[in-house]
């Protein structure tokens, strides 16, 4: 069965038995069948290294154009006017107001959803839910989109009626829905992952179901849920279409949600929409902001891996 | 351990609890009405998604109500929007899916074999899965931006199916990837020994009874990772295929031999969400109602996709046989 | 040796026991348990004897579709404690419990002694304070831990560990003490420092036992009881049942024929 002994065989006695012909056409076959699948392993490696390598080429050409002092310090972003001006600030404002919205709702709402299930949630009743959150990951963000800007918002500007028809809030909000999920099934792990017996403990001192949950439980799995918090802020800064639809084109250097602003990937959109020349200013520029948004997402990925490996050794 | 400060310790003031009984129980139930608050809040928390998911999906519907009819499915875009259809977009979705299938499953597939089976532990196989779960987490636009860099533009493939085919097929990768492994390592030891022992090679081993026996969670995966990819927007935006298109690529199947033609790889497209894109952005009114309708097809068509993934895992899950 | 005039704690009268598989661990076990004693419940693995323990509890009740049939009642006030009516919160407020594996809160070490004090709502600091520091002497631990109540429990050695969660329950002022083997994850000196801490409180609290270990049992207790198969073979005062067993099966298995 040894590819490196049939070899020998076939090298040291050149009229090799049948028998030993078969096995060697065999391993030969087995070796290529191997070679194919690394190959498609490395798809992932070859998709990364793409990703990164386009991302640095197209901005590198950017910023022969545009300073870096320029890019991280102006507060304004027109690469596509005539006075163009080329300052991230803005796009950076509009993704984090949209994110913070988006966690101001996720966090308390996927937290409590996250404890419900862990410790007060019945058998079934998490055979039931669980798939129910499934379904709602699965709901196209374009979905999302289309209820931000023609329901929430018109009902938020029942309220409000000085709300603008793009505003942050309503698409931070209807974000924020999406993430809840995600925010519960990462952290319900965690909690689940906090060993029986120091729920029994807590048990054992007359506590109830809340007071282990909240002060046994959840402090317990404090690593855990923290990464479920950093993994979903990498989420929300990298949503798109509920953004692009809801929250306005217009970027602008502001942190009040009421406002309507462009995100990063907003101002993606926008550009793509058009009819850029290849290798253009505004071409390249899309680049950069997105160099910006996958060197933010994989901040926020990285420190929720390693935040969440770290509580799944602790027990 | 004999310590003298242990003699300090008066004797527990015994029955303190049973002292105070009535006190203690009134305690208790105050601390049991917050489990049963904190219950209630719980409930909402859980609930809130799929209310919303709720009022999102009869909101789309009543919008998009006057537009379910066949005529719908059968007409081209056009500037009038009651007789704006989806025919170029849901023959682009099915078309850019194929691609995306072909391209998705078997190397997906193939690269978890890959992992599980073969990959020795070092240095090499955790680069790979370092990779696989930080694709996982990379942002769709980003996918798009590769894209548009990489097949539009790099390779010359343009705005086309196939490139947007190949771009979803990269999105869902690692989707099919993680739940093809996750299969994989259902299979008991027991069944590769036993298959080893009749003299099986490695690569029988895998394609005779690994893949075979994880048929299931696989096809789980691939249902998840394609509902995703229908679904997709962003990416498909950015590589440029925001575009009016009323025409059909050309067919993939000829009257004259040799019966199949592959000029629709390279044709222009659209696809659902990017129809109901264009429709939701126009400041035009009547086109929203398309793009309602056309939100509520798309959702209709993720959650069936979803619950029968959802609903396989189920099955598997009670009838495993070991 | 057994005289009438020592106080009845509690008592368990026909008491049966079924897990949520149907599986019936305790049959029929009538036991008493005496006032301010130290009681072993020895036998070999899987016997029933933790299962039995841990009805003191009503630990069972956290998990779904376990079942109790008979009485455990407590004296003074003659409460059958597995009575449907009565809460196994209230219960647990009576009946403390340290566990076989050391498993305090991610807490400071304060914090972990305050438990109890926390559960009960006790908001006054003064209070609080004075019973952690009695507690954390009642347990041996106040010297090695009187300049570091705010580090982290799990900073300190397993034997430290168990034994800060022993003075976690006596924090409370339980009327009954539940040991669940509480030596059997630790190292011989901290099974010693352990096994003198008890006998530190006997004549001062109840203490119920389960051993794995018989010298243990004829070490710390005053009565033990022998279980096997859920069954309780026999109970008498430890030295009896140490040296004159009346039942051959009871004799073999201190004895090191059988288990």
């Amino acid at each position: 069965m040894n590819t490196a002994t049939n070899m020998l065989n076939h090298l040291t006695d050149l009229t090799i038995s049948p028998r030993l012909a078969k096995n060697l056409r065999r391993n030969i076959k087995e070796r290529i069948i191997e070679f194919i699948l690394m190959l498609a392993a490395l798809s992932a490696v070859f998709t990364t290294f793409s990703i990164v390598a386009i991302l640095l080429y197209e901005s590198f050409g950017f910023f022969k154009t545009v300073s870096l002092v320029e890019f991280f310090t102006g507060t304004e972003w027109t690469p596509l006017f005539e006075d163009a001006h080329y300052g991230i600030m803005p796009l950076i404002s509009g993704t984090l107001t949209t994110s913070l919205v988006a966690l101001a709702l996720a966090v308390p709402v996927g937290t409590i959803a996250a404890i419900y299930l862990s410790e007060f949630a019945s058998h079934k009743t998490r055979e039931i839910t669980k798939p129910i959150l499934e379904l709602l990951v699965g709901v196209p963000t374009i979905a999302f989109g289309y209820f931000a800007l023609l329901f929430v918002t018109p009902l938020l500007q029942k309220i409000y009626p000085d709300l603008p028809g793009f505003n942050m809030l309503s698409a931070g909000l209807v974000m924020g829905v999406m993430i809840v999920p995600y925010i519960a099934s990462v952290a319900e792990d965690a909690m689940r992952a906090v060993p029986m017996s120091m729920r029994e403990g807590s048990y054992a001192m007359g506590a109830t179901r809340f007071q282990t949950a909240l002060r046994v439980v959840t402090p317990a799995a404090t690593s855990g849920i923290v990464a479920a918090y950093i993994l979903a802020v990498s989420r929300a800064v990298g949503e798109t279409m509920v953004v692009a639809v809801a929250a306005g084109q217009q970027p602008t250097l502001t942190f009040n949600p009421i406002d309507g602003a462009a995100t990063i990937t907003a101002y993606i959109v926008q550009v793509a929409m058009g009819d850029l020349p290849h290798g253009s200013i505004g071409y390249q520029s899309i680049f950069a902001a997105g160099l910006v948004l996958f060197a933010m997402t994989l901040c926020f990925n990285l420190i929720g891996h390693v935040v969440r490996k770290k509580y799944r050794e602790q027990y | 351990m004999a310590q003298q400060d242990s003699q300090g310790t008066s004797p527990p003031a015994h029955a303190s609890t049973l002292g105070n009984l009535t006190a203690v129980r009134e305690m208790i139930q105050r601390h049991k009405r917050s489990d049963i608050v904190f219950a209630s809040i719980g409930l909402l928390a859980l609930m809130l998604g799929l209310l919303t998911l709720l009022t999102l999906f009869i909101d789309l519907v009543m919008d998009g109500y006057p537009r379910f009819n066949l005529q719908f499915f059968s007409d081209y875009p056009s500037r009038r929007a009651g007789s704006a259809g989806l025919l170029s977009a849901w023959v682009g979705s099915v078309l850019v899916m194929s691609i995306t299938f072909l391209t998705a499953v078997p190397v997906g597939v193939g690269a978890a074999v890959y992992l599980e089976e073969y990959a020795p532990k070092n240095w090499f196989s955790d680069l790979i899965e370092i990779n696989v779960s930080n694709l996982a987490g990379v942002p769709s636009i980003i996918y798009g931006l590769l894209a548009l860099g990489l097949f539009v533009y790099g390779l010359g493939l343009g705005q086309s199916i196939v490139t947007a085919g190949l771009t979803l097929g990269l999105l869902i990768l690692p989707i099919v990837i993680v739940s093809t492994r996750e299969a994989i390592r259902g299979i008991p030891v027991a069944i590769r020994e036993a298959a080893y022992a009749v003299g099986a090679t490695k690569w029988q081993v895998v394609s005779d009874h690994v893949v075979k026996y994880s048929q299931g969670g696989i096809l789980t995966g691939v249902i998840i990772g394609m509902s995703r990819a229908i679904g997709e927007t962003a990416p498909i935006i950015t590589i440029g295929a925001l575009t009016f298109i009323a025409f059909l690529p050309p067919s993939p199947i000829t009257e004259v031999a040799p019966y199949l033609n592959f000029e629709w790889l390279s044709s222009g497209f659209t696809v659902l969400p990017i129809q109901m894109f264009n429709w939701l952005s126009r400041p035009d009114h009547a086109f929203h109602t398309n793009a309602a309708a056309t939100g509520a097809i798309i959702i209709v068509v993720t959650l069936l996709m979803n619950g029968t993934a959802i609903y396989l895992r189920y099955q598997i899950r009670k009838n495993i046989k070991w | 040796m057994v005289t009438t005039s020592t106080p009845l704690k509690a008592e368990s009268k026909n008491l049966n026991f079924y897990y949520s598989n149907g599986h019936q661990a305790l049959k029929s076990v009538n036991m008493p348990i005496y006032e301010n004693k130290i009681t072993a419940l020895i036998g070999p693995s899987g016997c029933g004897k933790s299962t039995f323990l841990r009805c003191f509890n009503r630990m069972h009740d956290l998990y779904p579709g376990n079942k109790y049939e008979g009485q455990i009642v407590m004296h003074p006030d003659n409460t059958n404690i597995l009575a449907a009516g009565v809460d196994p919160i209230e219960v647990r407020m009576r009946i403390s419990m340290v566990f076989q594996k050391p498993n305090p809160f991610p807490k400071t070490i304060f914090e972990n002694v305050a438990y109890g004090l926390r559960v009960r709502d006790e908001k006054n600091k003064r209070v609080v304070a004075d019973k952690v520091e009695e507690a954390l002497k009642g347990a041996s631990l106040w010297n090695e831990v009187k300049d570091r109540l705010d580090d982290l429990a799990f900073n300190l050695s397993g034997g430290q560990q168990q034994r800060l969660c022993i003075a976690r329950a006596l924090a409370t002022d339980p009327e009954i003490m539940l040991f669940d083997e509480p030596t059997s994850a630790l190292d011989p000196i901290a099974t010693a420092n352990i096994e003198e801490l008890m006998d530190e409180l006997r004549g001062k609290l109840t203490i119920l036992v389960v051993t794995h270990n018989m010298q243990q049992a004829a070490r710390i207790s005053d009565y033990t009881a022998y279980m096997y198969l859920g069954e309780m073979m026999e109970y008498g005062d430890t030295d009896t049942i140490f040296t004159r067993p009346v039942r051959k099966e009871t004799e073999d298995y201190i004895t090191g024929k059988f288990g």
